[in-house]
């Protein structure tokens, strides 16, 4: 293609021309159907948002009522998710760009994450089944699905963190160090706080992952059906993604109408959270003074 | 606080530092564990011949993953057909071309597209992409390998674009000043310096992209059919398959825990364990070549 312009024998300038307005068509092209997907959504899954829809528990096979125990199911396994993600990956994170020297040790860590940001999301699932559910002995429930989230959220903070940490300016370390501080010290008060909003991205962009996820809970935490709130950590529970699962292929004459609406639910959870990211990295930008 | 006590804590919290930054090789070291604890019996009951046959029908005894392992492959391919190009040109397109409030458009999108759940493309799969294609080409069902590799299309798409972008971006701007200071065209110096600059870069987008098809479970189990029939021409594209990841969610909720079929279907999961490992270690290696032979330019 790059040569494009001796064998037409076309003036370059015009090749530029076509080829600039062609990547566009293309690039527009590629994003068109996620605006499609969204503007369709919103449209027919809007009607069927009611106070009852969100707040009630689903009636009739769940084919009638709402599907409050899918919200808060999954409410409950990203925050599960986050109890065990964010401390850890944060962590591994100040490890890598603070402690590691570049030794055979830290390239296995780094090909230990590339591997486990590369594993699918289902064989995930297995490793809950075999490690939480049977071998720990936690069940079906929502300490068991955090926990294997929290693993496949791991890989998503930990790079996202390192590279906030690592954009922190080095005299910022050298300096804190000359004043008397301890590593620690310089890590939580210089370090940290410049690297924050890096971080949070990185942890509801994880997060928001997490959340949409249906694989990895299928055999570890997901109930078909749960018409009451879970009461413990060792309970099942329903989820969102799950439960659009189940209605869109297990129940047989299920209304279009509540279809809709649990995927504009789902949908609403990731685009807030897109919308957080977005927020949390304008302002950094603007307030950043290096 | 003390002196002696302040360096106490510091000591704990930097020894819990450290554990946490050995946690992802423990992680990946437990996973390959109890898959293959689980898996590996299988091989001493179905023989080899027998595992490599091309019918997997479990309720018979039949446990051939061969349709399974190509099922995943055409999928996989068709996705790549139509999420490489596209994601490749997007990337070039933003990181070299677009202006900036085009680049304010496409990269939010192409995030957002990112962080849809596949079940929602599975939903609109069933309800929209397949009988869209079952009427446009005349298919007894929409629910075909097509289906499924369109929407992963779609899925790989981000990481191709996130990545690819991110090796364009690393390509030093002199090497770009350079080029059209030569006299060349913008379009000549994309083309001519600036993708070639970043090829290794975009490879391991394209290879990374490729790998997160692979593992896709629920857009593939929702909308291809889910038949485990062997692909035996190029038709089978617009046929109902069954990709390995399917396999796995739609059968272990009905086998009972610690028979052959619910081993085998641990093998499986070894199997795809070991594909994206051997991906994600070739795109790995790629990227650190890619680097050293920077390093080799600079110096």
């Amino acid at each position: 293609m790059k040569n494009n312009h001796r064998y037409l024998f076309l003036n370059p300038k015009i090749t530029e021309k076509i080829g600039t307005v062609a990547l566009t068509a293309v690039a527009f092209l590629t994003v068109a159907p996620i605006i499609a997907i969204v503007i369709y959504i919103i449209y027919l899954g809007a009607p069927a948002i009611t106070w009852e829809f969100l707040t009630a528990m689903p009636r009739d096979g769940m084919r009638a009522g709402g599907i409050w125990p899918a919200i808060v199911g999954t409410f409950y396994l990203t925050m599960g998710t986050a109890i065990f993600s964010v401390p850890l990956g944060v962590a591994a994170a100040i490890y890598l760009s603070e402690y590691a020297k570049d030794n055979p040790l830290t390239r296995n860590i780094r090909l230990a994450i590339i591997n486990l940001a590369g594993i699918p999301s289902v064989v995930y699932g297995l490793f809950g089944l075999g490690l939480f559910v049977v071998f720990l002995n936690f069940g079906t429930s929502i300490l068991s699905a955090s926990l294997t989230l929290s693993i496949m959220t791991l890989p998503v903070i930990i790079t996202t963190t390192e590279e906030a940490l690592r954009a922190v300016p080095q005299s910022f370390r050298v300096v804190s160090t000359s004043l008397g501080a301890t590593k620690w010290q310089t890590i939580r008060r210089v370090i940290l706080p410049q690297a924050l909003p890096g971080i949070l991205t990185g942890v509801v962009l994880g997060l928001e992952r997490a959340a949409g996820e249906t694989a990895p809970i299928l055999f570890t935490g997901a109930a078909f059906f749960l018409p009451r709130l879970p009461n413990s950590p060792l309970d099942a529970t329903m989820a969102l993604p799950y439960h659009l699962f189940v209605i869109s292929t297990q129940v047989p004459g299920m209304p279009i109408k509540i279809q809709y609406g649990t995927v504009l639910v789902l949908m609403m959870f990731v685009l807030i959270m897109n919308l957080i990211v977005t927020l949390i990295r304008s302002r950094a930008r603007a307030r950043r003074q290096w | 606080m003390s002196a002696n006590k302040l360096k106490f804590s510091e000591k704990i919290i930097t020894r819990g530092i450290q554990f946490s930054g050995l946690s992802s090789i423990v992680f990946v070291l437990m996973i390959l564990y109890f898959l293959v604890a689980q898996g590996l019996p299988v091989l001493s009951e179905v023989p080899l011949r027998d595992l490599f046959s091309t019918r997997w029908y479990p309720i018979e005894g039949y446990y051939g993953i061969l349709p399974l392992i190509l099922g995943s492959l055409v999928v996989t391919v068709g996705a790549s057909l139509v999420a490489v190009p596209m994601g490749v040109l997007t990337a070039i397109y933003i990181a070299e071309i677009a202006p900036g409030w085009a680049k304010e458009i496409l990269k939010p999108l192409v995030e957002l597209l990112a962080g849809l759940p596949s079940v929602v493309l599975g939903f609109l799969g069933i309800l929209i992409l397949s009988p869209f294609l079952r009427d446009t080409l005349h298919l007894p069902t929409g629910l075909t390998a097509l289906t499924g590799a369109l929407l992963l299309g779609m899925i790989a798409v981000p990481t191709i674009v996130s990545i690819s972008e991110d090796a364009l971006n690393n390509v030093p701007e002199t090497y770009r000043t350079g080029s059209l200071a030569l006299g060349v065209t913008r379009w000549q110096t994309i083309w001519g310096v600036t993708v070639p600059a970043a090829r290794s870069g975009i490879l391991t987008a394209i290879m990374l992209g490729v790998g997160r098809t692979i593992g896709e479970t629920m857009t593939v189990m929702m909308v291809t059919g889910n038949a485990p029939v062997m692909p035996d021409s190029f038709r089978v594209l617009f046929m109902p398959i069954r990709t390995m990841t399917a396999t796995i969610a739609s059968e272990m909720g009905e086998v009972a825990a610690g028979s052959l079929h619910y081993s085998m279907l641990f093998f499986i999961a070894v199997v795809l364990f070991l594909f994206t490992l051997a991906v994600n270690i070739a795109a790995s290696k790629i990227s650190s070549r890619q680097l050293k032979r920077s390093e080799r330019i600079l110096s």
